[in-house]
């Protein structure tokens, strides 16, 4: 399937990438490149497989209901571009 | 002081514990390495302060008589690993002042068990490359030349770093991920030993994620013998990785030298790929012919779905990758871009802070993902991909592991692939079948081709039978006698 500059800038926008418009028709040929690639999948017969959606026959296991972690505000604020007072300082959300 | 970086993993071990040298010996030999051969850019961050303290404190522990499996040799950590207080990058801008508060798991093991770290290997960004050029910091450059060439060679990728830094002697062995080939190719250009275990021997708790359904750790070493002692140390349930197999860890290293006779090995026809140089195919009959004078019965096999899983593969990672790179969001940690409003910062950060192949994939994962083409697209992979299992089950019904090439080519000068995506993706069609079912797969280097570059073979075994690879790999590591190394010119 054949993308376009528009499509890349629908896309781009989901994934909150800022593209140049200058890139947008050099992604849109890339991108319909590796997707025309991508569409021999299409001869394979899927009728009635069962999607693999994990790579081990194991079950995914429980625990306990409790806390095991966590009362360590400083940890994860050590990286935040912006924090004061204990928190991560954000952009403005509500006017 | 090349005699104690010359050193394999074991033989470095056996000299600790004879006292033939001190740990601080041989981690200065090797931090003076690793200083000598900047040229390459194996590391993007060295630790040699660190390295010391940690070296001394396992020469106190040996002359106490205590210590673990590893304790006191110098290794190099691929800088997608979580190090607490070690800058951690993952290759890339967004993460460029990012130093983490936690220690991943694997590592977490390595020091317990008496290992000393001498710095940060450098990797494709997100792991997402095969020739290591995609990272923030520059490509890592081959220590392996082509005869009578000064051209600059990949390493391969994304363990770039890793594998150089073990072929150049610039530590005893390395920590590296592979999510499609990124630990069996690069030990294949580089001739190394390199294995992925069976998804979830490793836990991945840590390991700065990529494609969570195919990321696994795993050793890059010198010998067989080697990988074998480093993965025994990095393998082990983790109850902070969901996915961690709640397995018994065997002794690898015992496997290694065991007789193979009687074991089956397969040859899937449908790896011999159009376009292959005839020195592969060449390399393939005499690994074949090696297992067949150690006694394994060959079998040919066939894995009719093989050409698919590339294509399945481009559409499984980039969807996870999609998914799992949505928390660079420029608010707890990494790079920040101010901006107009909140949308505006985080395209601003995202667009920024990632390079070209990581927007690439998360654009591929996020269009793949969306309304209307899920079914087409992501649903349709993850089907195929459990019919590239079912092949592999099935194969593995008559035999004991497969017997193929690691990658098509010898590694290729920098600059060669990067123009066209789907050129450099083709490096990694017999490596990742491997990770899609989630099996065991070794690259042992097997030779040189008429350039004198190193080519290597691939064992793929059975879930959880890293064991019998071990032996194979060891019988092929044996029969190929490889003994070269790259000429030192970098120092």
């Amino acid at each position: 399937m054949a993308i376009d500059a528009a499509t890349v800038r629908r896309v781009a926008r989901l994934a909150r990438i800022r593209e140049s418009n200058d890139r947008l028709e050099p992604l849109a040929k890339e991108l319909s490149s590796i997707l025309g690639w991508i569409e021999q999948l299409n001869e394979v017969d899927v009728e009635g497989v069962e999607p693999m959606t994990s790579a081990v026959h194991a079950r995914l296991p429980m625990r306990e209901d409790e806390v095991t972690d966590g009362g360590d505000a400083e940890a994860i604020l050590a990286n935040a571009p912006a924090k004061a007072d204990g928190f991560f300082v954000v952009p403005k959300v509500v006017e | 002081m090349s005699e104690l970086t010359g050193l394999t993993l074991k033989a470095a071990i056996e000299g600790l514990k004879s006292r033939a040298f001190s740990s601080e010996e041989l981690t200065r030999a090797h931090s003076q390495a690793v200083e000598a051969a900047r040229p390459l850019n194996a590391y993007v961050l060295e630790t040699p302060d660190h390295a010391l303290a940690m070296a001394r404190a396992s020469d106190g522990r040996i002359a106490r008589g205590e210590g673990g499996p590893l304790e006191g040799v110098p290794l190099g950590i691929k800088d997608l690993f979580c190090t607490r207080g070690f800058r951690t990058t993952a290759g890339s801008k967004i993460l460029e002042d990012f130093t983490p508060t936690y220690e991943s798991t694997v590592t977490s093991n390595l020091w317990r068990d008496g290992a000393v770290m001498l710095g940060k290997l450098n990797l494709d960004e997100f792991a997402m490359g095969s020739s290591n050029e995609t990272s923030a910091f520059g490509p890592v450059t081959n220590p392996w030349r082509a005869r009578e060439s000064n051209q600059q060679l990949t390493p391969g990728g994304s363990s770039g770093g890793s594998a150089a830094a073990v072929a150049a002697d610039l530590c005893l062995a390395a920590t590296a991920t592979d999510t499609g080939g990124s630990i069996r190719q690069p030990a294949a250009f580089t001739g190394t030993v390199g294995i992925k275990p069976t998804y979830g021997r490793c836990s991945r708790w840590g390991i700065v994620a990529f494609a969570s359904s195919l990321d696994q750790a795993g050793p890059i070493a010198k010998t067989v013998e080697d990988a074998a002692i480093l993965l025994r140390s990095m393998a082990g349930h983790d109850p902070k990785d969901s996915t961690s197999l709640p397995a018994e860890v065997p002794d690898f290293p015992s496997f290694v030298g065991k007789p193979v006779k009687g074991l089956k090995v397969g040859i899937p026809r449908e790896y011999r790929v159009e376009g292959m140089p005839e020195e592969i195919e060449k390399l393939w009959q005499s690994g074949i012919a090696w297992l067949k004078d150690a006694g394994c019965e060959i079998v040919e096999v066939s894995l009719p779905h093989t050409r698919y899983a590339l294509p399945a593969y481009y559409i499984v990672a980039p969807a996870e990758a999609s998914s799992n790179l949505a928390r660079y969001d420029g608010m707890r940690y990494g790079l920040r871009v101010d901006g107009k409003n909140l949308t505006d910062v985080y395209e601003e950060t995202r667009g920024h802070g990632f390079g070209e192949e990581v927007k690439r994939r998360i654009l591929i994962g996020t269009y793949v993902l969306s309304a209307g083409y899920y079914d087409a697209y992501y649903l349709r992979a993850q089907k195929v991909r459990r019919k590239i299992a079912d092949d592999f089950d099935q194969a593995f019904q008559k035999v004991d592991a497969l017997l193929t090439p690691t990658a098509p080519s010898a590694a290729f000068a920098l600059g060669d692939r990067t123009a066209d995506p789907v050129a450099m993706y083709l490096n990694d069609v017999f490596t990742v079948t491997v990770n899609l079912a989630g099996l065991p797969g070794v690259s042992v280097p097997a030779g040189l081709d008429s350039k004198g570059l190193p080519l290597g073979l691939q064992l793929i075994g059975r879930a959880l039978d890293e064991g019998t690879l071990f032996s194979l790999a060891g019988a092929v590591e044996k029969a190929a006698a490889f003994k070269s190394k790259p000429e030192r010119w970098w120092a």
